[in-house]
């Protein structure tokens, strides 16, 4: 039985498909990840799973139960961080765990060994109001609320976004020892880096998948040679690589410009080109194409030609 | 950039503190920005990077130390720099219930833009951005990517020395987020300083010089390449989390 089961799901708002006939399967105990940027339907693919939407179109069920007709019982099973912290900010941070428990049917004390390593890193804030909390703070109230009631699967909606980069890699750290006690994470992000945490990755874009497969398998999938071009002025560079005939798709990629060549080109000849417009001294290193890159890749091909 | 220190300081700070009660939010911060720079500001939430930004546009004072932004000092004279500086948040930026037009001409307004200028510089400015069929849109009604790059366009449109920029590409696609990045980089060599705070680490690449604040001091503060090579990490995400990890006593 796969923990996620989603046939043809389809949802519009109005005139709006937010979502697009996505068909998808999620393994027990698998650490899945849906990447892609804002608007993407994410959150409406989310909302749907935690039964919280009725889909305009197709069927999804988790463990086996429907996520319209049996939703009741469902809920005791899933675990749901939504994308903006939507805890109690004038309840403490020990009164919103408890509040979350109780209603759940189950006590803080029953299920502490799940969220203690997250949870005692917070303790010492327990008297704290939950809307004083830093960002990191809140990310881990909202995971140990998820948790409380030890649900079978974790649906986490951007539980990054907006955070630091030291909090994001502690969070994802936290749920690796999550997925060691068997429960099965769905988790969104719009940070292609963090896919690589994923076992598998869905790439989504306005309501459709692009591509579902291991990051491996999606970095492989680029099939092209990629070279990372250097140079101290880099929007000089980035505005000349352009403008050059045998160079694709420029791309800027933090410090460096990701590139291909022309079938039958060679780095030398792009140097000799740089050289030709005043750029001298670039440097032409071959580089892995990673997922941004391929995302990138996917956005750039017409609708009809997106899929891996 | 090789000749960037050699041109005129548009912000001056030395042994910044501010202090709240007992708290000390900065701790004799020191550093300078230079015209058209493109300054990334990073460091976890809760290291002060807010406090500090918000002194340096004039909504906060020291509790001590010198800063100058603009050529004005900010523990004299607060109300003097928001007029020669922008500022754009991903918090807030523009009139959800305004359409793009009225947000313009709002903006212009508030910076005492004249009626006839604005308008023309308006309809320039929608042209260059090609939103010129978005004039009469609300803004609710944008997506985000539009919204961010509209926002920024409005932060320079009265032409500021410097602009402030939050967390400006929060969740926006890597397509928009890289637009963004031009539209920063050309106004960062029409002479616009660009102060800038981000979590995307790759971002910080594409400043020219970086700061890394934690726990309300400066940790680090360099040309992003020079950073790599000091600590021996290949990305700045790599530096960060060894700069700012074994540090870090809060979460």
């Amino acid at each position: 039985m796969k923990a996620v089961e989603a046939n043809s799901i389809t949802h519009r708002y109005g005139k709006i498909t937010a979502v697009d006939d996505i068909t998808f399967a999620v393994s027990e105990g698998e650490l899945f990840g849906f990447i892609g940027p804002d608007g993407a339907g994410k959150t409406t693919l989310f909302r749907i799973a935690a039964t919280l939407i009725i889909p305009s179109g197709g069927r999804m069920t988790l463990f086996g139960l429907n996520v319209v007709s049996d939703y009741r019982e469902l809920r005791n099973h899933i675990g749901y961080m939504p994308g903006r912290f939507s805890l109690y900010q004038d309840l403490t941070v020990e009164e919103n765990l408890q509040f979350y428990a109780t209603i759940f049917g189950t006590t803080i004390r029953e299920n502490y060994h799940l969220i203690e390593p997250i949870y005692k890193q917070i303790e010492p804030f327990r008297e704290r109001r939950a809307g004083n909390l830093s960002g990191g703070m809140k990310q881990k109230l909202a995971l140990s609320c998820a948790l409380i009631h030890k649900p079978r699967i974790l649906i986490l909606d951007e539980p990054t976004t907006g955070v630091d980069a030291v909090s994001r890699t502690e969070f994802w750290e936290m749920l690796e020892g999550l997925k060691k006690e068997g429960i099965t994470i769905v988790v969104s992000t719009p940070y292609m880096d963090e896919a690589l945490r994923c076992d598998r990755i869905a790439l989504i874009q306005q309501g459709r998948l692009m591509g579902i497969d291991t990051p491996e398998a999606i970095r492989t999938s680029y099939g092209r040679k990629m070279w990372a071009v250097s140079h101290p002025d880099r929007y000089r560079l980035l505005l000349a690589l352009r403008e050059i005939q045998i160079v694709s798709n420029p791309e800027p990629f933090g410090e460096a410009v990701h590139i291909t060549l022309h079938e039958g080109t060679a780095p030398e000849d792009l140097n000799r080109k740089l050289e030709n417009t005043g750029i001298h001294g670039a440097t032409i290193k071959e580089t892995l194409p990673g997922i941004e890159d391929v995302f990138l890749e996917l956005m750039r091909r017409k609708p009809e030609e997106k899929s891996l | 950039m090789v000749n960037l220190m050699e041109r005129e300081k548009v912000i001056e700070v030395r042994d910044l503190v501010k202090k709240f009660g007992a708290f000390t939010a900065n701790d004799h911060l020191s550093f300078d920005v230079y015209r058209g720079e493109i300054f990334g500001f990073l460091g976890a939430n809760g290291a002060g990077k807010t406090t500090a930004i918000r002194i340096l546009c004039g909504l906060s004072r020291p509790t001590s130390g010198r800063v100058m932004v603009a050529g004005i000092d900010a523990s004299r004279r607060p109300e003097e720099i928001k007029k020669r500086i922008g500022y754009m948040s991903q918090r807030f930026s523009l009139y959800e219930d305004l359409t793009v037009r009225e947000n313009i001409e709002l903006y212009g307004g508030i910076y005492g833009m004249r009626m006839k200028e604005l308008i023309h510089r308006r309809e320039a400015m929608l042209e260059r951005l090609s939103f010129t069929s978005y004039g009469d849109t609300l803004i609710r009604s944008l997506p985000l990517g539009l919204r961010q790059k509209l926002s920024f366009a409005t932060a320079v449109f009265h032409d500021p020395e410097i602009v402030f920029l939050d967390e400006p590409t929060s969740g926006v696609d890597p397509v928009t987020r890289r637009q963004f990045w031009e539209m920063i980089y050309e106004t960062a060599s029409q002479g616009i300083t660009v102060f800038v705070t981000t979590h995307y680490m790759d971002e910080a690449e594409y400043c020219d010089r970086i700061t890394i604040m934690n726990e309300g001091k400066i940790v680090a503060l360099d040309t992003p390449s020079v950073l790599r090579q000091q600590y021996g990490t290949a990305t700045v995400e790599e530096l960060f989390v060894k700069i700012t990890r074994p540090q870090r006593t809060m979460v």
